[in-house]
């Protein structure tokens, strides 16, 4: 059914009884061109380009779980493309530019806002690197306003400007930044890439990956073997565990990351702030309740919940920058596994093996990389080569030393 | 909240100290005879288990001290401490 005004009025006077699932609960087929294993945000949005911009349907999704439950379910929903080095800025562009056309181009309401991320900057050093990372967004034709503080506090009044450690100085303003209904994007692309022929099989863990000859010629599923012309892997937060079902050792390490939503409240926040002398950022959803996160919890992990040490930091940077939220009550508060790569930037690349290809490595930051990482992941399958988006973002730049350190850390994944 | 029990000092809470990664990785000892993929093996590549984990621990906010650690990474719960220069204790000895 395609989703529009007509079909709204329509339904109402109906009594809103002939609304259909959104998408079909395909069984595993024998066989498959391609089948991409994760039904997270990346692994879907491959499987509507590679439907939609390569003409190809014979593919499946394979998700262990159920739609949503992994991170596109779990994220702090915010988009943007502020990025500095030149492999990242026009990835994350095009990402945006995605983002922008994503509703019409799915026919879903995915709630995109572009309601803007403002940086903020504590210090004239930190001003100088902002100022940098706003010319280098501009000179790529990426849109950054360098705000100073009365600006700011025309926009955000309420924060701690005269913080006596971290006095706001300013801000680094995109305007086309802003949030995403996360769970949307999940139906949103299930939903356009079944549309296109795409099985979606849930509750499908893939538990292993046969290779004949250096080739991949098939999965072993939790429900049954599949075979496969060719496979890619999108399973963020369990890429080292699935690459090394094909004896591929990867360079990342999973961690928790916590996110925490408050009680409603009235409206408040309209646009999402970013601490610059702490890691904390926060903005508020349509329901009310402010959103906020900040650091993963230090240490290899694969619990899917997070402790209590990271719980005090991000509430302790929150109330650093805005001591009102104090009075708020917390709502809930859950963890999500994400593959921290050793330089922060992801990998969207062929394998050594034939047939396999790797979407891993995203860190924090996949979300908004959604449709772009899908799109480019689709090319990369379909054309057997990466587009010149994704070039940047290969395996084998950790030997040649092509790394994509966008915070300047060095090998250190919990510092990303 | 995890209870580490550093060898040093005794038990003490996670916030006092600080992960140092995994565990046992040993630096080529000439760096110039390996290839690049074997140092970028070394310096990037992690074996990154969902079960127990050998890790390096510092106790930053204590006797500032190293020692390593074995940790299931699925329940997160201690299973170990032995000290730095010690070979894993699951592992048979060589
Ligand atoms: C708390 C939190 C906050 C975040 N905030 C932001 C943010 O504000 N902005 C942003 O850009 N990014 C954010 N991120 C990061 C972002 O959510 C992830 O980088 C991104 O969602 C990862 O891609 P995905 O959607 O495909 O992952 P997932 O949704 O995790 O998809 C991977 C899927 O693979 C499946 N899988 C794993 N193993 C197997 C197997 N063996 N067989 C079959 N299926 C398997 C999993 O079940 C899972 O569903 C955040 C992450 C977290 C945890
Ligand atoms: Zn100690």
């Amino acid at each position: 059914m395609r989703y529009s005004i007509l079909s709204v009025l329509s339904q109402a006077l109906q009594g809103n009884t002939g609304w259909k699932p959104v998408w079909r609960d395909a069984e595993l087929k024998p066989a498959y061109d391609i089948v991409i294993v994760g039904g997270g945000g990346h692994g879907l949005a491959t499987a509507f380009y590679l439907a939609k911009e390569h003409g190809l349907t014979n593919v499946a999704v394979l998700e262990k779980g159920w739609l949503g439950s992994g991170n596109v379910g779990r994220n702090t929903t915010i988009i943007r493309s502020n990025y500095l080095l030149p492999g990242n800025i026009p990835f994350y562009e095009w990402s945006m530019k995605l983002w922008e056309g994503l509703e019409q181009d799915l026919n879903y309401n995915a709630m995109v806002s572009q309601r803007g991320v403002l940086n903020l900057y504590h210090s004239d050093v930190q001003r100088d690197a902002y100022a940098r990372r706003g010319n280098a967004m501009r000179l790529h034709g990426v849109d950054a306003d360098l705000l100073d503080r009365e600006q700011v506090k025309a926009l955000v009044p309420y924060l701690d400007f005269d913080n006596a450690r971290f006095p706001i100085q300013g801000g680094l303003m995109q305007r086309r930044g802003g949030t995403v209904r996360h769970d949307a994007v999940a139906w949103g692309y299930a939903r356009a890439a079944d549309q296109r022929g795409v099985d979606i099989v849930q509750n499908c863990e893939v538990t292993g990956i046969r290779l004949e000859g250096g080739r991949v010629v098939g999965l072993d599923t939790a429900k049954g073997f599949v075979r496969a012309g060719k496979v890619g892997l999108a399973c963020a937060g369990n890429s080292s565990r699935v690459a090394a079902l094909a004896g591929l050792r990867l360079p990342i390490e999973s961690h928790v990351l916590q996110a925490f939503v408050s009680e409603g409240i009235k409206p408040l926040i309209d646009t999402v702030i970013t601490f610059g002398a702490g890691h904390f950022y926060i903005s508020q959803s349509d329901k009310g309740g402010l959103v906020f996160g900040g650091d993963i919890d230090g240490y290899n992990s694969y619990a899917q919940r997070g402790n209590l040490p990271a719980v005090e930091d991000v509430c302790e940077s929150g109330m650093a920058l805005m001591p009102m939220i104090g009075r708020l009550r917390l709502l809930r508060s859950w963890g999500g596994l994400m593959d921290m790569s050793m330089d922060g930037s992801p990998i969207i690349d062929k394998t050594p093996i034939e047939g396999l290809y790797l979407n891993a490595g995203w860190c924090y930051g996949g979300f908004k990389a959604t449709p772009a990482s899908g799109w480019c992941f689709a090319h990369t399958i379909a054309r057997d080569e990466p587009h010149t988006l994704n070039a940047a973002y290969r395996l084998d730049r950790f030997a040649t030393g092509h790394l994509i350190d966008e915070k300047g850390a060095g090998a250190q994944p919990n510092l990303h | 909240m995890l209870l580490i029990t550093c060898p040093y000092c005794g038990a003490r809470p996670e916030s006092e100290f600080r992960c140092g990664g995994e565990a046992h990785i040993a630096r080529p000892p000439q760096p110039g005879n390996v290839d690049d993929t074997a140092w970028a093996d070394y310096l990037f590549y992690r074996t990154n288990p969902k079960g127990v984990h050998a890790e390096r621990w510092l106790h930053a906010h204590g006797c500032q001290r190293w020692f390593n650690m074995l940790r299931d990474t699925a329940s997160d719960q201690v299973i170990g401490i032995y000290a730095m220069g010690k070979s894993r204790p699951d592992r048979p000895k060589t």
